[in-house]
């Protein structure tokens, strides 16, 4: 399969930071006419690997042969010039430029120091036909769909005759649509021979693309396999460095909340509560002690129901009713006031202070409630933000650091602390497992069910039907911007199932019709 | 050397560093030029020497940055405070000039209180126009830094008032114990502000609404009250700075007064540490970027420079300070120097050097010692 000479390889890489090791005598290898995936958690080594292949960290120890000849990049556009292309998380193009200037953005085609236009449109359009792209290259980039301007990185990528095209997490922006289209286009690379360095979360998208699979942890090699032979079980094993038994031992929820807490009145009602050209009205109930899942595809609406249940966007119709009393949520504060907490999806966007310490990103939200005039006493802040690292194990143990410099996951809990602070009754997750590893994710799912058990009514958004269905009492499916149906979860609720009712906005059994909920109901 | 090599690192790697040595420098070149420039001896009941000067003329400055220091961290820019100086001025002594008996005390307290009253207006105009209308602050302040002139010359009549009021004098030309009652003054307000600022959650709250605006509101912050109370505050700040430069020089120029200051400002803040992106800010850094501003301009007139090539003297030197600041440009000049030298090849400690931002761990990408844990 795999021809004898790897076209990069990479042996007894070792890379420290201040006395750190980061890599510990790596080997890596990438064969032409691959797709190898990179695996790890947060913190193996996967993304300093990557650098140090591309010259953005210079390696403290080992040897890179690029086609047999030992190389040294001196930085991201020198291992380019020699065919190593790297796109990165973070699509690096100018959004106000067309897509044909971002595409050959610095090599664009000159005649006496002047662009040709006409040249560089039909280069442009060229490059992009190659990767079964047919968009006017004239448009703005910024004005395009995430996965375009993905795709015009990829073109921009292999523009300069790839031989490597490394991929540093290009799916975790993307829907199923759009991961399809890429994946149609790395087939297409295997096909002429690029080789692909493929890194992701998604262990479904691994197995799908990739035909070997590297594993890292804690910056050291655990070994290379080919994909098919590796059972998922297994190589999640190899990842954490731990048998997969005690994330599976985390059953369905539902069995024990079901009895005891029927009769709860909800804590939060939405009558025909919607938004124009967000959300279609939707009823919904949230209930004391139990787990609401909202479920869709990118774009059905989830993320915007959440937000105005949480005052984030101010919902134009319905009547929302916390504790037995109607309220309209002017804003944020409003939803805090009523003890209604929400985690916003994008934690960089609009959760984290990244600048500020632990501490403080911790209290923020205690401390906005009280009031600038009553600054929380250093004893009681340092009583709290304890006791909450403690409980999340928030790592490292370290309340003064800025919380930039801590990884996803940990981040993710700073943010749940910072929450949890505010003493909520209703605690809105939007998406709070995304882009953090494995250990993490199971830690927190944990959490949001124990929350529960302890009688918080948690509405939960994912993108991860398993996570949903796992976790909650009720799931509510949204489809094209409207609540289509809530399903009482339970051994009976299968992911086929939702994904049936997702796909086909149909409830075939017609227990429950759309609207007509459900949390409180004995199932 | 008897300083570990670790320990200078550490030490050049202050925030204060640079800009406290660029002060160590400027005064050591006045001294070499002029010995007796330190001297400092009492003359007609108080202080009087260069650096007593120093402290004088660096107050108004100093209540301009500090304002400004709070509307930066708010990721803001607070350009009409120049403006604002010519307004204060202009009221005050406006007023003053009008009142029978200009000597008297409750009069110019009067007087001064309109003046500050009205700057506070108009820092609150700004702080309208930035939180509740959503205009871009440089935009929303440049309104009120053309504008702002042209009501101080209204207020003046196109004219130089000029006032001869002992206690006005006070403000910007006088002394308490033997000190400038200026620079007491922004000394005072500094103090108390920063006090305020830090003993409140005040500080943290504008930090985050600099920081990440969208977050800050999420998670409850009431950002528009914030922001008018700081660009109001900015205002009140340039208001009292006019005060005292017009006392210094007994009258309101409408056209020149405070001209340009905002930029001296602005300066200050970014010597001091202050990210004009928003976000953590350093009152200390502030008065350390004034005084160094300060004192440029009094070493350059002691040098005797040509007071045409002073602004040309100045650029450089702040060219300098900010290169100096540059870890990117620190490190280009000790790598190169490091080649230069004969160091023997591979040593590990290269990356040590690089800007700190380099190396510090990718979010996604924590410490190795993570995993374990999770």
């Amino acid at each position: 399969m795999a021809p004898a000479t790897p076209v990069l390889e990479a042996t007894g890489i070792v890379k420290d930071f201040l006395g750190v090791r980061a890599l510990k005598e790596v080997d890596f290898r990438l064969f032409p006419g691959e797709v190898h995936a990179l695996m790890g958690e947060n913190g193996a080594g996967k993304s300093t690997l990557i650098k140090v292949l591309t010259g953005v960290h210079a390696a403290d120890g080992g040897e890179i042969r690029l086609q047999g000849t030992p190389v040294r990049f001196t930085g991201p556009l020198h291992a380019r010039a020699h065919g190593v292309s790297t796109v990165y998380q973070e699509v690096n193009l100018c959004p106000s430029l067309s897509i044909a200037e971002n595409v050959l953005l610095g090599r664009e085609p000159r005649r006496f120091g002047a662009i040709r236009w006409k040249e560089l449109r039909r280069r442009a359009t060229e490059l992009l036909a190659r990767l079964d792209i047919d968009v006017d290259v004239r448009v703005e980039l910024g004005s395009q769909p995430l996965a375009v301007q993905q795709m015009v990185a990829i073109a921009r990528a292999i523009d300069v005759d790839a031989r490597v095209l490394i991929l540093d997490e290009p799916t975790s922006s993307l829907d199923r649509e759009e991961v399809d289209r890429l994946f149609a286009v790395l087939d297409r690379l295997r096909g002429d021979g690029v080789a692909v360095l493929f890194v992701s979360h998604f262990l479904e998208q691994i197995y799908e693309i990739s035909d070997r699979v590297t594993v890292l942890r804690d910056g050291g090699l655990i070994g290379e396999y080919a994909t098919a032979e590796l059972p998922r079980r297994d190589l999640v094993a190899r990842m954490l460095g731990q048998e997969p038994g005690d994330l599976e031992a985390e059953q369905h929820r539902t069995s024990r909340a079901q009895d005891d807490q029927n009769d709860q009145a909800p804590f939060v009602t939405a009558r025909g509560v919607g938004r124009k050209g967000a959300i279609a009205p939707f009823d919904l109930d949230l209930t004391p002690g139990r787990v609401t899942g909202l479920a869709g595809l990118l774009g059905s609406g989830r993320s915007e129901s959440a937000r105005l249940l949480a005052g984030a966007d101010r919902a134009d119709q319905g009547q929302l009713t916390v504790d037995g009393a109607p309220v309209t949520l002017r804003g944020p504060r409003a939803a805090i006031a009523r003890s209604i907490a929400y985690l916003s999806e994008n934690r960089k966007a609009d959760g984290l202070i990244p600048d500020l310490t632990v501490t403080e990103n911790i209290v923020l939200a205690l401390q906005a409630a009280q009031g600038w005039a009553r600054p929380l006493s250093a004893r009681r802040t340092d009583e709290l933000v304890t006791r909450w690292m403690t409980a999340l194990d928030i790592r490292p143990r370290d309340p003064s650091l800025p919380v930039r410099n801590l990884s996803g996951g940990n981040q993710q809990k700073v943010l749940l602390a910072r929450w949890l602070l505010t003493e909520p009754r209703l605690l809105i997750l939007d998406e709070p497992t995304r882009g953090i590893d494995i250990g993490a994710k199971a830690q927190i799912l944990r959490l949001i069910s124990g929350l529960a058990d302890d009688g918080l009514a948690v509405l939960f958004v994912s993108a991860e039907l398993e996570e949903v269905l796992r976790l909650s009492d009720t799931v509510a499916v949204l489809r094209d911007r409207e609540l289509v149906a809530a399903l009482p979860g339970g051994a009976a609720l299968t992911v086929e199932r939702l994904m049936e009712v997702i796909a086909t906005g149909e409830n075939a059994t017609g227990e429950i019709a759309p609207g007509e909920v459900t949390t409180g109901e004995p199932v | 050397m008897s300083i570990t090599p670790g320990r200078l690192r550490a030490l050049t790697r202050h925030r204060l560093f640079w800009p406290l040595a660029l002060l160590a420098g400027l005064l050591l070149v006045a001294v070499a030029d002029n010995p007796s420039f330190f001297s400092v001896r009492v003359q007609g009941g108080h202080l009087y020497g260069n650096l007593i000067d120093i402290l004088r003329l660096s107050a108004p400055l100093a209540l301009i940055a500090l304002g400004m220091t709070l509307v930066i961290a708010l990721k803001g820019i607070d350009l009409s405070v120049g403006a604002v100086v010519a307004i204060g001025g202009a009221v005050a002594c406006t007023e003053i000039s009008q009142l029978a008996d200009q000597g008297s005390a409750s009069g110019v307290v009067l007087a001064v209180g309109a003046a500050l009253g009205l700057c506070l207006l108009a820092g609150l105009w700004n702080g309208f126009l930035v939180a509740y209308v959503g205009i871009q602050p440089i935009i929303a302040t440049l309104i009120l830094m053309v504008a702002g002139r042209g009501v101080a010359q209204m207020v003046t009549d196109g004219q130089i008032v000029t006032v001869s009021s002992s206690p006005y004098h006070l403000i910007g030309g006088g002394y308490l114990f033997g000190l400038p009652f200026s620079a007491l003054t922004a000394g005072a307000v500094l103090g108390l502000v920063a006090l305020l600022v830090r003993r409140s959650a005040l500080g943290v709250l504008v930090e985050s609404v600099g920081g990440n605006a969208e977050a800050s509101r999420l998670a409850g912050i009431k950002s528009r009250g914030l922001t008018l109370g700081v660009y109001a505050f900015s205002g009140l700040c340039a208001g009292a700075a006019g005060l005292m430069i017009s006392s210094n020089i007994a009258g309101a120029d409408g056209n020149n007064a405070g001209l340009w200051i905002e930029l001296d400002a602005i300066f200050a803040v970014v010597i001091g540490g202050t990210a004009l992106t928003g976000g953590r800010f350093y009152l200390g850094g502030t008065l350390v970027g004034v005084l160094v501003i300060q004192t440029l301009t009094t070493v350059v007139l002691s040098l005797g420079v040509p007071p045409e090539t002073t602004l040309v003297f100045k650029a450089c030197v702040v060219t300098a300070v900010c290169l100096l600041q540059s870890p990117a440009f620190r490190h280009a000049v000790t790598s190169r120097l490091r080649r230069a030298g004969s160091r023997p090849p591979g040593a590990s400690s290269t990356h040590i050097e690089k800007p700190e931002h380099e190396h510090e761990p990718d979010p996604t990408e924590p410490t190795p010692r993570e995993v374990q844990n999770t």
